[in-house]
Formats: C-alpha cells, sequence, structure tokens
C-alpha cells in the first residue's frame, strides 16, 4: 500500500499520476478464514480493520454481494451526531463520534469529517420541551448540546427563515456542534484500503447464501455463490437484508425493512454551512463539498426490499424544506433514490451476540446508522474477538426484546434519528 | 404511486387513500397471563420481514375505513391479492 502524503502525491505526480497502485486488491477467497464478516459496507469493513488493527486477527474476509459501499454507505445523508437521549444510546453514539475525530489520519485516508454543526428545529412547545430535556440529558453524558434562541439559529444558519407567521414557525434550535457529515464513499473506501493492507479479504460481488451449522449449533462457514467458505467466527452487518441473513442460521429477529428515501440537487456555490435537521416536518438538509444540497426525507409507510420509494414522500420533505428555507424554493433536484433500512422496535440497534454459538450481528441501525460507522465496525469486532460484548453495546443485545428492557430511542427521537 | 385494491369498496385506489397496518395474521392471545417471556416477544416484536411474499394489513383510512388483508411482494411492491378481514391466510 502506497501511504498518501505530501511527499507521495509529489512523487506520482511526476510519474504523470499513471502510477498509483489499486487501492486494494480484489480478493478471491480462501476455503477458511478465522473470522468472516458478511456485509461490505462501512460497518463491516470497520469491524474487519479493528479486527486486524486492535485485535491481531488478520486472517479475515469481508463478503459482500454487491459492490462496497453500494449499500446504505453511498445511500444515507452522511450526518453525524450523538445528541441521543438515553445513557445507553448516547455512550454508545458518543463513542463513534470519538472515533470520527482523527479517522482520517488513522486509515490514512481523507473521510472528509466536517464538523459543522447539526442544528434541529424545534417548531412547537412540545419541540422546546423535548428538545430542552435532551440538551440536559446529554450534558449530564459529556455529549455537547446547547440550546439557541430563533435568532441564534438564523445567525448560526442564515438561510433559516424565523418569520413567525410561517407555516413550521421556529421556536428555537438544539445545536450540537461537534456533529456535522463526512463523506461517505471514503468511508469505505478508507477502510477497505486500510484493512486490505493489514492482510483482510475483501470479497466482492458473492452473495452469501447460507449459514452452514454444526451438530453442535455452532457456526461451521457461509455458503456463497462461489462456494463455501470456513470460518469459527462470523459476523453479520448486513443493514436491511439482515433478518433475511439471520434466517439462514434459524433465527427470527425484530426487525422490519423500509425504504427510505434521499435526494441532491444541482451543485450550488456553498450557501449552507450546517447540517439542519427538523424532526416535526421529518426533513434534514445540509450541503456536501461538491454543493449540492444533500436532502433527507422519510420511509415509506411499509415493508419493502425495493431500494426505491414513492414520489409523495419526497414532495412532503420538499414542501417542508422550501417552508423553512424560501431560497431554496427554485432549486431543482438532480437525483433520488432509496436504501433499505432495518427498523427495531424501539429504534435501537441490536449488537452483539446471537443464540448461535461463533455468530454475532450488528443490525438495526435504521434510519441513522451512518453516523456510527467507526463505534459500530469497532464494538462488533471487540465482540467477535473477545466472544463477549463490550460495555458500551452490552445494552443493546438481542434479549432486550424477550427481558423488556427496551431502549426506547423511538419514543425519543419520535421520527428522526 | 402504487395503487391498492380495497376488497369492501371493491375499488382500485392510491396508497394515499390507505394505511399500513403491519404484519397480517398476527393474533392476540387469547390468555395473555399464560404466556412466556419468549411468547411476548414472538407476539410483540417478531415479524417475518421476507424479502419475497408479504402477508400485510391495509385500512382504507380515507374510505371505508376498515382493515383488510393484502399479499405483496416486498421486491416489486406488486400487489398480489387484497382480501376480507377474517378470511383465511391465502
Amino acid at each position: 500500500m502506497t501511504r498518501f502524503s505530501a511527499f507521495s502525491l509529489f512523487a506520482k505526480a511526476l510519474g504523470n499520476n499513471k502510477t498509483w497502485p489499486e487501492l486494494w486488491p480484489d480478493a478471491s477467497p480462501k476455503p477458511a478464514y478465522d473470522a468472516i464478516i458478511v456485509g461490505g459496507g462501512g460497518h463491516g469493513l470497520g469491524a474487519a480493520y479493528y479486527l486486524a488493527k486492535k485485535y491481531g486477527i488478520t486472517n479475515v474476509a469481508v463478503i459482500e454481494k454487491g459492490w462496497l459501499g453500494g449499500g446504505n454507505t453511498g445511500r444515507n445523508t452522511t450526518i453525524v451526531r450523538s445528541n441521543y437521549l438515553y445513557d445507553e444510546s448516547a455512550h454508545l453514539y458518543d463513542h463513534a463520534v470519538k472515533l470520527w475525530d482523527g479517522l482520517s489520519q488513522d486509515l490514512n485516508f481523507n473521510v472528509m469529517y466536517s464538523k459543522r454543526g447539526v442544528m434541529m428545529l424545534a417548531h412547537n412547545v412540545h419541540d422546546v420541551q423535548s428538545f430542552q430535556r435532551h440538551i440536559h440529558a446529554n450534558r449530564l453524558n459529556g455529549v455537547d448540546n446547547e440550546w439557541l434562541t430563533p435568532e441564534q439559529a438564523k445567525e448560526y444558519c442564515p438561510p433559516l427563515s424565523i418569520d413567525p407567521g410561517a407555516r413550521h414557525p421556529i421556536l428555537g434550535a438544539a445545536l450540537q456542534r461537534r456533529g456535522g457529515t463526512a463523506r461517505h464513499d471514503s468511508v469505505a473506501w478508507g477502510y477497505a484500503r486500510a484493512a486490505a493492507a493489514l492482510g483482510v479479504d475483501i470479497i466482492q460481488n458473492c452473495a452469501v447464501t447460507g449459514i452452514r451449522r454444526g451438530p453442535d449449533g455452532a457456526v461451521q462457514g457461509v455458503e456463497t455463490e462461489r462456494g463455501f467458505i470456513a470460518a469459527k467466527k462470523i459476523g453479520v452487518s448486513a443493514a436491511g437484508n439482515s433478518s433475511v441473513i439471520m434466517k439462514m442460521a434459524g433465527l427470527d429477529f425484530p426487525l422490519e425493512s423500509y425504504p427510505l428515501q434521499a435526494l441532491v440537487s444541482e451543485p450550488v456555490k456553498p450557501v449552507f454551512p450546517c447540517v439542519v435537521m427538523s424532526n416535526t416536518v421529518h426533513a434534514y438538509i445540509s450541503q456536501s463539498d461538491k454543493g449540492e444540497l444533500v436532502i433527507g426525507a422519510g420511509t415509506d409507510q411499509f415493508v419493502s426490499y425495493s431500494q426505491r420509494g414513492a414520489l409523495h414522500i419526497v414532495e412532503h420533505t420538499l414542501a417542508a424544506i422550501t417552508e423553512i428555507f424560501p431560497m431554496f424554493r427554485r432549486m431543482r433536484m438532480l437525483r433520488s433514490w432509496g436504501g433499505i433500512v432495518d427498523v427495531t422496535p424501539d429504534r435501537s440497534p441490536i449488537l452483539g451476540k446471537t443464540p448461535v454459538p461463533g455468530l454475532y450481528v450488528n443490525c438495526g441501525w435504521g434510519t441513522g446508522g451512518f453516523k456510527a460507522t467507526p463505534g459500530a465496525g469497532d464494538l462488533l469486532a471487540y465482540t467477535m474477538a473477545k466472544d463477549e460484548p463490550h460495555r458500551i453495546n452490552a445494552p443493546f443485545n438481542l434479549d432486550r426484546f424477550r427481558r423488556g428492557q427496551l431502549i426506547d430511542e423511538a419514543a425519543a427521537a419520535a421520527v428522526a434519528h | 404511486m402504487i395503487l391498492i385494491h380495497c376488497p369492501y369498496c371493491d375499488q382500485t385506489l392510491p396508497e394515499l387513500e390507505f394505511a399500513y397496518a403491519g404484519e397480517g395474521h398476527i393474533a392476540r392471545p387469547t390468555d395473555p397471563s399464560a404466556l412466556s417471556d419468549e411468547d411476548w416477544e414472538r407476539y410483540l416484536f417478531i415479524r417475518d420481514n421476507p424479502r419475497g411474499r408479504h402477508h400485510e394489513r391495509w385500512r382504507h383510512i380515507h374510505g371505508c375505513g376498515r382493515f383488510f388483508n393484502a399479499v405483496r411482494d416486498t421486491v416489486t411492491d406488486k400487489f398480489e391479492m387484497t382480501y376480507k378481514a377474517g378470511e383465511p391466510r391465502q
């Protein structure tokens, strides 16, 4: 692996930039590995990287049915934040935010993490009370979050309309300054490159078709389109298809898969300085470094694996966006798409061991998994290496649905996540 | 927009007239106090979530207001059939 630096940039430029090696080799599956990760998105590649780097397990394969980062890693709106209400969630998401800091240096790959601030708008008295409660809870957990008056919100984000006669009036906002955005493709590529450099095999276009279990119930390996691959430890990080994969091991999961849509506008000059979310009207918006406005819409109402959503969902979001930011009324939208998100009953992820020995799972991130990419990868790697969950992800076990010990961010965050 | 056939109104109408109401044919336990934790978990939280043929409930909220069942393919979103509540699983 060529280490990226000012010197390597200069040296390769002298060679007319024709001598750059590929970022990672396209591997063919070996008959057996120490560990297999199913799913080559940011979470899965992150887990492979941390397994190799922190826990010394380098005989690892990442198996992806499509191309790297082609699922939800490449379909989200790239928002990073950790202002969750409950202690368990705050610790989990803040673990990820701490890893986002310094991730580019760690991977020697620019993931373009930009701490531009995430501002959540309060449109009614309930929002104000709920956000103030979030702010106090966050600060007790060491997570930065502060209250802004409408005027302060307008100062932080000038395109905002704080007209009191607006359809969605702004009564204030909660701002997490450490929140922001990152470049989603770079996260997948950066982890893939760094993991491959440590010996991890990255196998694309190879769908898992079955999970083989021995007489003792433990996993023996995975059946794939390219034959059987043996491994004593399998980590599943398959987002919307998680329940399909878990069924291959004979497990029924508390998951439902919904299409979640996002869209981008034509690129324009820098006009939008931060990330703005509105739970009440269910819209979020930021501007990418390419200049496109990146807009997140809601989920369709029914279970689906179609990777596309209905137009009326997008129309609803755009109607709200143009009310709050009148200057965007004449912007044209370029592309829209859908990703399949796996939603748990309490809107918190499932990250830990399963009843099947050797099978580990990282799923249920629902509509907000991108922000957790480094943290989820790290914790899945820890759980697989030690065969026990880290204290941060221990509460996010599968048992909680039987014991009734939910981490009910569904009630806390209403919709946007 | 998806078009859905209401078996009560006998009309095929836009999705906006309907509300999705979760997986179909999940019967409420007749003797709740006799249920084990595992059975409660299964009833409350475990869902089939198949990639393919899915049995589900819909409600014609902006029409007759009644619940009915449907079979839909979750990969193509194409409805195979809808049938009245109380009719056997298709």
